[in-house]
């Protein structure tokens, strides 16, 4: 029987006198997709900067491998990935550029893997261009192309994808291929926490967790 | 083991103030208008200008400093790459370092450059480049890492530029007290090695301390 | 208290009696600043909400104080010296504490967020905090470079007893005000913080209920806030 590498508990957070959860506790475990789900304001965003370690939570704890996630933390913040509203991405910046600097903070380093992930994500030709020139669905998938970096590295991979409404101003394609990188990412064993409004067909097994 | 992410943050901080070469110069010429109203408000009189020629460089390159550290966190917070940073693996406070530093060396060094040109308009008397020079090679430092905790502190909040220059400017009375302290000694042949040392001080407590409080900052700024 | 019952100076005669607010609100002023930031340092460290309250409720009160200094130092130093300000290291030094009481509260005031607020604050005033001693030093140096000691206010002449004894006393009674008022304060911003939750509501309740049927019972002692 696996273990749960990821493990909330109690989770309890409220902005400015508004409760957005109490008592939230779930465990992830290897190979899992949870989405949670809730409308407008629940609390959705919140709860995935919290299990990125941005924001702490007013009571509670969020465990990675048994141990809490601010503790020791280097551990955690390698084998995870967030994505949030913002991808990271920046506009005097081309994507070659941007996902070097991204793959740094890791502590990894380019060899060849960002132009392949950049031809997968459909973005051929453009690895040169200051993002600021793309379209709002082309830097999307630029800050998308870090999936794709790392799923093709098994040792140094990021195991917890944290996405935050990754297929907005997405076209049909690319909803397929992301589609298909959780899936090969949740067949490897890794994880992903997803908020997004769009169902996906996916062929591992997962949770929902409804705020709000 | 962690030189690569230094390096590449340092490439990246330069690419970008290359991209966009009006954050570099727009300081620049702020500066240079700050110290032409003196003469033109005051008196042109080469005596009087002698006399204020220091503190007068002085407090406009404070001044046009304050302009560019308000834009030192703000472009990574809006699209997110300040998240990204914060999260690193990588030690936060080393790149927060190199950050300020860069920040420093593209914004500020500048200005320093220009500095014994509106000495020279300024009637700066000759013995006193060297300080004028020598403080603020050691002082603007300072000013870059004391700013950048308030440049965290008001970075996601949407008029914060009055706001920084609010919360800042007081902690830089004891740099521009020494900086013009040096320079006024040095026109009078006197001795400012005290001052120099002074500001060595600070800049090395500086350089160890603040980067830990402005990621501090930045994290509480991230929350709200 | 101390205004009426020490005796005149025999070189300033009565103007010096404001002495007995000044050097009191001088004191306390700084005293404030340190205390606001030993309540940043627990809110940083421990977190815990009530330092939050006490650190938003001191800066006012502590700017004010600064304010009561300067003022009172002016119109003590209008009869003395003939001017409401001179450029000397004590009063620069007390208006630099001024504008970083200013930033803490205009800090506190843009944040939104109570809580990011508070912390926010506490970060801003422990910086300001280790900054308090370099700043006095240089503000002293730079004094002693540009005013070659026509007075200086750091020499006291000695005091008799029945004067320094009322200004200690004043001194006291400062600190006490500034303990009852923050006091005050922080109850009144607890509830106002914590204004949704059950005990709040209890209270506001049973205050509005015994002030509408007026029985009596002094309502407002711990409800109503001020």
């Amino acid at each position: 029987m696996p273990q749960a590498l990821l493990r909330a508990e109690n989770l309890r957070f409220e902005y400015d006198d508004l409760l957005l959860f109490e008592q939230l506790s779930f465990s992830v475990m290897p190979g899992e997709v949870v989405y949670i789900e809730g409308p407008n304001g629940s609390g959705k965003t919140t709860l995935l900067k919290i299990l990125s370690g941005l924001i702490d939570p007013i009571e509670g704890q969020v465990y990675w491998q048994d141990k809490p996630i601010n503790r020791g933390a280097r551990t955690y913040q390698q084998a995870m990935l967030y994505q949030g509203h913002q991808s990271g991405i920046k506009d005097s910046l081309s994507a070659r550029e941007n996902l070097k600097w991204l793959m740094s903070l890791k502590g990894l380093r380019d060899v060849g893997q960002i132009e392949e992930a950049l031809a997968a994500s459909n973005l051929a030709g453009f690895e040169d261009i200051p993002c600021g020139h793309l379209s709002a669905g082309q830097k999307r998938r630029v800050g998308l192309a870090r999936l794709l970096i790392n799923d093709d590295n098994h040792q140094t991979a990021e195991k917890l994808w944290i996405l935050d409404e990754p297929f907005t101003a997405i076209d049909k394609s690319g909803v397929a291929a992301l589609e298909a990188t959780i899936n090969k990412h949740a067949q490897r064993g890794g994880m992903v926490m997803i908020t997004t409004h769009q169902e996906m067909q996916l062929t591992v097994p997962t949770q929902r967790i409804v705020l709000g | 083991m962690y030189w690569y992410s230094i390096k590449t943050m340092i490439g990246r901080e330069l690419l970008i103030a290359a991209r966009y070469p009006a954050e570099v110069l727009n300081p620049l010429v702020f500066f240079l208008m700050v110290v032409t109203l003196f003469p033109l408000g005051i008196s042109p009189e080469p005596e009087f200008l002698a006399k204020i020629a220091g503190p007068v460089i002085w407090i406009a390159a404070l001044l046009a400093m304050m302009l560019s550290l308000d834009s030192l966190f703000k472009n990574d917070f809006d699209d997110g790459s300040l998240a990204q940073l914060l999260i690193t693996p990588s030690p936060l406070a080393v790149l927060i370092l190199v950050k300020v530093l860069t920040h420093w060396f593209t914004t500020v060094f500048p200005i320093i450059l220009l500095a014994p040109l509106l000495g020279a308009m300024l009637q700066l008397p000759a013995e006193g480049y060297r300080a004028l020079l020598l403080t603020l090679l050691l002082g603007t430092p300072i000013i870059s890492l004391i700013g950048a905790i308030g440049a965290a502190l008001t970075v996601g909040l949407h008029r914060g530029g009055v706001l920084l220059s609010l919360i800042v400017l007081p902690l830089f009375i004891p740099i521009l007290v020494f900086g013009t302290g040096a320079i006024e000694a040095a026109t009078l042949a006197m001795q400012y090695n005290g001052q120099l040392a002074m500001l060595s001080a600070m800049l090395l407590i500086a350089l160890l301390v603040t980067p830990i409080a402005t990621a501090a900052a930045l994290k509480i700024s991230i929350n709200n | 208290m101390g205004l009426a019952f020490a005796p005149a100076d025999y070189q300033q005669g009565n103007s010096f009696r404001i002495m007995y607010i000044h050097v009191p609100a001088a004191i306390l002023a700084q005293s404030c600043y340190m205390s606001m930031s030993v309540a940043g340092a627990v809110v940083l460290i421990w977190r815990i909400k009530l330092a939050e309250m006490v650190l938003k409720c001191i800066a006012p009160f502590g700017a004010s104080v600064t304010f009561l200094a300067l003022v009172t130092g002016g119109i003590w130093g209008y009869p003395t010296w003939g001017t409401w300000w001179v450029w000397d290291a004590r009063s620069t030094s007390m208006l630099i504490l001024l504008f970083l009481y200013f930033g803490v509260i205009a800090l506190q005031a843009a944040i939104a967020n109570p809580s990011g607020a508070a912390r926010a604050g506490a970060l801003l005033a422990l910086v300001g905090v280790v900054n308090i001693p370099i700043i006095k030093y240089s503000v002293e140096w730079w004094n002693t470079l540009h005013q070659p000691a026509t007075f200086t206010l750091t020499e006291k002449p000695a005091m008799p007893v029945e004067m320094w004894l009322p200004l200690l006393i004043m001194v006291l009674a400062f600190y006490l005000i500034f303990t009852v008022v923050l006091i005050m304060r922080t109850r009144n911003e607890i509830l106002v913080r914590e204004h949704k939750t059950n005990w709040v509501r209890k209270l506001v309740e049973a205050s509005g209920s015994t002030n509408s049927s007026n029985t009596g019972t002094p309502a407002g002692h711990n409800g109503s806030g001020q």
